[in-house]
């Protein structure tokens, strides 16, 4: 609330399209260098997490996430219009759940097929 | 801080752009093919000449290691005919697809596919794409070969549908062509086909570029050029502030190999034939209840655990879960959906639900929202259609399964909702579609005319690829596999043609005249509109001028604002980096390619329920006189309009069957 106030434009919609664990990622671009839309442009600090340039130009394929040899550093997030579409029943217990939720469920560690 | 928003706010200044800016400087790429476009038609290009001896350099404007439609990803394989468990031949399949498009697709095409598919496959698996249950997870489904431990998706009796765990495929292809040498230069735009003699219609002898990057020119110099570019996204529906999650096609595939070409003289077939758009905002790809495609015999229930039956193609309900993945009595084999063509004759249709579900939902049969419910059907399909399938298919690995079973998502107790939309939008079982709008089309089967070494009109020019969001640089084609397919083949066609073929030098004033067009947005006042406001705008004409129903006057007058457009905001519109330079100029590809659809629509004076075109001036129907391709192309920069049966491929001079051709021209 105290910091200074700037004259920009909207936020971008999408805002995100993928998001960074600063701590976890080692600014290492090889997201940025698998992008096919360049939605991402290394930062002008050194080891730094990229900056999310062009989110609206994020056609969701994780190929940056695929790519992250550093596992949490980056994640993927579908905008909030698609998250909130994104909903499942419990079968048992008739509990609802959504993606992006307050207080998920905890993970399904099974991973794919191969 | 990962956002540019956030950035600027920690009173930073605004950056600079982080790549040097090179714009107008020059390089000559010499080699025997250039491909452009490094999708999966491309890198399987690029990998098929390498190995028959030729020189080969790929341009593309994403990165070839994941770009491009196919790079997110696949789960099943089409046409593997002559794998061992087939019990569906070439000709048949062919002869399918030939039926169910009512001629109207690329009968060379088709057979190519049909008859290679197999062999492509094993090529990939040499690659290392995982298309064996090597791990025996499941053994003893009944989808299942024990022998070679191949795994079949929706006919499990005919079994020339392979499931594949493609998810890493552009990766594997890549590092092929890496091990082989080839020559890739990313982030390029091609942005014109060089011609002999800077001339419409003659030799093409390679292209110029243009680096997203970093704005630095490229003249390429090739004996042969292969066009592999990607499907035509932004002409009708823009808008990738909110349907760039829905989409199985990236804001790069826009198009520009069908402006490239058609500005050079090839000729096109098809342009007039488009579809129904999706109108909703989209839902995740593969990522709501469906039961289509990659879902396929999944069990949908509704909001009290009612099942929706599932009914064969005669409309007999179909009594058990496994008879879904079987043909009904009087079917000799089912396509498979996403085969590349937009209706099917009953006979090989798949088994599907009920399509009068949306009356059903009306008068209270079913109770809304919908359910994908996997824990009916029995551990070994879970598993297949969540884990193998979803976790493989495009844009399934991270974007669902990864993301999904994080977020808690168990398919073994848990039941995945439909979206709550239209009931017009449970017609289909694909519901993540969600709705269409006939005015948001999509082009639908169109692309450049092909002979039976898939070579365009243009000497020099070959065209390859996959129909992704109903267009590839080829006509008629089906999906992933034709991408392959049809890359592999024409590598070998151009390897084969460059051994003789003489060089040609580019005329300097095609080079000089295409700079001056690729820089000038660099040069206009910085208040110009940006490349969202004219693309938004190319999508209004084409949305209201290009429509479902159009008639001699909307089409000139939309080809009239188009012109306008292009000499007005958009030839004043300002790129400020090479990135918005690269928008910019696919917008006026996007222009380019709006012409040609609306030439075509003209040509076409009748209707045709067929092609989804409606002239209101020529209301008739299917007039028999009218079953005809109309090939168009430019001379001299006027339209030229031909006719052409649509069994070209196998009257004079070519033979009369197809595998009297195939062997005449394959090459191998």
């Amino acid at each position: 609330m105290n910091e200074k106030v700037f004259m920009v434009p909207n936020p971008p919609t999408p805002n995100k399209a993928v998001e960074f664990d600063p701590s976890i990622c080692l600014g290492c671009n090889l997201c940025i260098d698998v992008c096919p839309t360049d939605v991402m442009m290394p930062n002008p600090e050194k080891k730094r997490p990229p900056i999310v340039l062009y989110p609206e130009e994020c056609w969701y394929c994780g190929g940056c996430v695929e790519e992250c040899p550093q596992p949490g550093a980056i994640r993927m997030l579908h905008p909030t219009s698609q998250r909130i579409s994104v909903n499942w029943k419990r079968k048992d217990t008739g509990e609802l759940f959504r993606l992006g939720m307050k207080n998920p469920p905890p993970p399904d560690d099974r991973p794919p097929s191969g | 801080m990962t956002t540019w928003y956030e950035y600027i706010q920690r009173n930073a200044p605004v950056p600079e752009w982080p790549y040097p800016i090179r714009y107008g400087e020059e390089t000559e790429i010499i080699s025997d093919i250039l491909i452009i476009g490094g999708g999966i038609a491309g890198c399987h290009a690029a990998i098929s000449a390498t190995r028959r001896g030729a020189n080969v350099v790929v341009a593309e404007r994403g990165m070839t290691k994941r770009s491009g439609s196919g790079g997110a990803g696949v789960d099943h394989w089409h046409a593997a005919c002559t794998n061992p468990c087939s019990k569906v031949t070439p000709m048949e399949y062919t002869q399918g697809i030939i039926d169910c498009a009512r001629g109207y697709t690329c009968g060379p095409a088709r057979y190519i596919e049909t008859t290679e598919s197999w062999d492509t496959l094993l090529d990939l698996e040499k690659m290392g794409v995982q298309i064996r249950d090597v791990k025996d997870e499941f053994k003893g489904a009944d989808f299942r070969d024990e022998k070679t431990r191949l795994m079949f998706a929706y006919d499990y009796k005919n079994r020339h549908i392979i499931r594949v765990w493609g998810y890493n495929i552009k990766v594997c292809l890549h590092n092929e062509m890496k091990r082989l040498g080839v020559k890739t230069y990313d982030r390029v735009m091609v942005t014109s086909l060089l011609t002999e003699g800077g001339k419409q219609g003659t030799r093409v002898i390679g292209a110029t570029g243009v680096n997203t990057r970093t704005g630095e020119f490229y003249v390429f110099r090739a004996k042969a050029t292969i066009l592999s570019t990607g499907g035509g996204s932004r002409l009708w529906a823009f808008g990738p502030e909110y349907f760039g999650a829905g989409t199985m096609i990236d804001l790069n595939c826009c198009s520009n190999g069908n402006a490239i070409a058609w500005k050079a003289g090839a000729e096109f077939v098809m342009m007039e034939q488009t579809a129904a758009g999706r109108a909703s905002f989209g839902y995740v790809p593969y990522g709501v209840a469906n039961a289509n495609n990659t879902w396929y015999g999944t069990p949908i229930v509704d909001a009290n655990g009612k099942e929706v039956p599932w009914i064969d193609v005669f409309g007999r309900e179909i009594k058990t879960k496994k008879a879904r993945f079987m043909p009904t009595k009087g079917q000799k084999f089912m396509l498979g959906a996403g085969v590349g063509v937009s209706t099917y004759v009953d006979e090989f249709r798949l088994n599907d639900l009920v399509p009068d579900l949306p009356e059903r939902i009306q008068k209270g049969e079913f109770v809304l929202p919908l359910y994908a419910d996997l824990t009916r059907l029995t551990e070994l399909e879970r598993r297949v259609i969540f884990g193998m399938m979803v976790g493989n298919e495009g844009k399934t690995r991270i974007p669902v399964y990864e993301m999904y079973t994080r977020a808690g998502f168990n398919p073994d107790k848990d039941m995945l909702q439909a979206p709550v939309m239209l009931l017009e939008g449970y017609k289909s079982s694909n519901f993540w579609s969600g709705i269409t709008d006939p005015t948001l089309r999509v082009l639908d089967g169109g692309g450049l005319l092909v002979d039976w070494d898939l070579r365009t009109s243009l000497e020099g020019l070959y065209a390859a690829g996959g129909s992704s969001l109903g267009n590839s640089p080829i006509f008629g084609v089906g999906c992933h596999n034709s991408a392959h397919i049809t890359g592999r083949y024409t590598g070998r066609k151009a390897a084969a043609y460059v051994r003789t073929a003489s060089e040609v030098l580019a005329d300097r004033r095609q080079i000089e005249a295409e700079k001056a067009r690729v820089y000038a947005p660099l040069t206009q006042h910085k208040n110009g509109i940006g490349w969202k406001e004219a693309n938004y705008a190319i999508a209004k004409v084409m949305q209201d001028y290009c429509s479902k129903h159009k008639n001699e006057n909307t089409l000139k007058l939309g080809m009239r604002l188009l012109k306008e457009l292009n000499e007005t905001e958009l030839s004043s519109a300002y790129a400020s980096n090479p990135h918005e330079l690269g928008r910019l100029l696919e917008c006026f590809s996007l222009v380019r390619t709006g012409e040609l659809v609306m030439q075509a629509s003209l040509a076409r004076k009748a209707s045709s329920a067929m092609m989804d075109f409606y002239r209101l001036d020529y209301p008739e129907v299917d007039s028999p006189e009218w079953r005809k391709f109309l090939p168009i192309r430019l001379e001299n920069d006027k339209v030229k309009v031909r006719e052409l049966p649509l069994d070209y491929h196998l009257r004079p001079p070519y033979a009369p069957t197809y595998e009297e051709n195939y062997k005449l021209h394959c090459g191998q």
